[in-house]
């Protein structure tokens, strides 16, 4: 009886606060993506031939942990199988975090352009039970700054 | 000591290849950052003291990627590519690899 109450407690809990953060989260990242949309990041691996740049190697990373009920909604569709929303949501705000990161890095920088950018996935304490489940993601690129810019 | 992940620069030329050079690093995260954690666990959200952790390491792989460079008597790093795994419980390995070249 007194499992399930804590059980209970963590599941509203984590309802509760992961709800709420991940409406603020949302919102914040709309937000600095607009102010970014100047500043492209291309997959593309060749650079613009025209005009002197600068090549500065950038990177944005965040480590991300699921909350206890997006972690019971994945459990529950193990036994069904299907998409877990409730992940790709998580995955979803990280990566776009991680580009964010590494685009005000960039922008700090006075760039213009961010060329081949890569993205990884690596989640750094993965099949241990009963321990933190989570996830990193890193955006890197090549940041490239006018020379008029660079001084 | 310039350091990117194309394999182009445009006007450049690349005079010499001289190989793959390699930086890694590996953490493992402290006890107090893992309590934080696992209340973290429970709200959801960053793992800040990961996050700056893991940063960290990064950094140091590119120095020592390019401490190997500099021996080699290279002038950029070329085709930089990052690669993390975990290797044990509560440990992770960076690695940062790439080419090293002289260019003109």
């Amino acid at each position: 009886m007194f499992e399930l109450i804590i059980f209970l407690v963590l599941l509203t809990l984590g309802y509760g606060f992961g709800r709420y953060a991940e409406k603020r989260h949302y919102r914040s990242l709309i937000e600095r993506e607009q102010k970014l949309s100047s500043l492209p990041a291309v997959a593309s691996r060749f650079p613009p031939m025209r005009g002197a740049y600068r090549q500065v190697l950038v990177n944005g990373n965040v480590v991300i942990s699921v909350d206890y009920f997006k972690r019971f909604l994945a459990v529950l569709r193990n036994l069904f199988g299907g998409r877990v929303t409730a992940y790709e949501s998580l995955m979803d705000r990280a990566r776009r975090e991680a580009i964010l990161r590494m685009k005000e890095q960039a922008e700090g920088m006075g760039a213009r352009y961010v060329f081949n950018l890569k993205l990884e996935t690596a989640s750094i304490s993965k099949g241990r039970r009963d321990t933190v489940g989570s996830v990193e993601v890193l955006a890197y690129g090549t940041a490239l700054i006018p020379e008029a810019a660079a001084g | 000591m310039l350091i990117s992940n194309m394999e182009i620069i445009p006007d450049t030329r690349i005079q010499e290849h001289l190989g793959v050079v390699q930086g890694n690093s590996v953490r493992a995260k402290h006890v107090g950052r893992d309590i934080m954690a696992s209340l973290k666990n429970i709200f959801g959200g960053e793992l800040k003291g990961y996050t700056e952790l893991l940063q960290e390491s990064r950094d140091e792989a590119v120095e020592r990627m390019t401490m190997q460079a500099q021996q080699l008597g290279a002038n950029a790093v070329l085709n930089v590519r990052f690669s993390t795994s975990s290797i044990a419980q509560g440990a992770a390995e960076i690695l940062a690899y790439g080419t090293a070249v002289i260019l003109e």
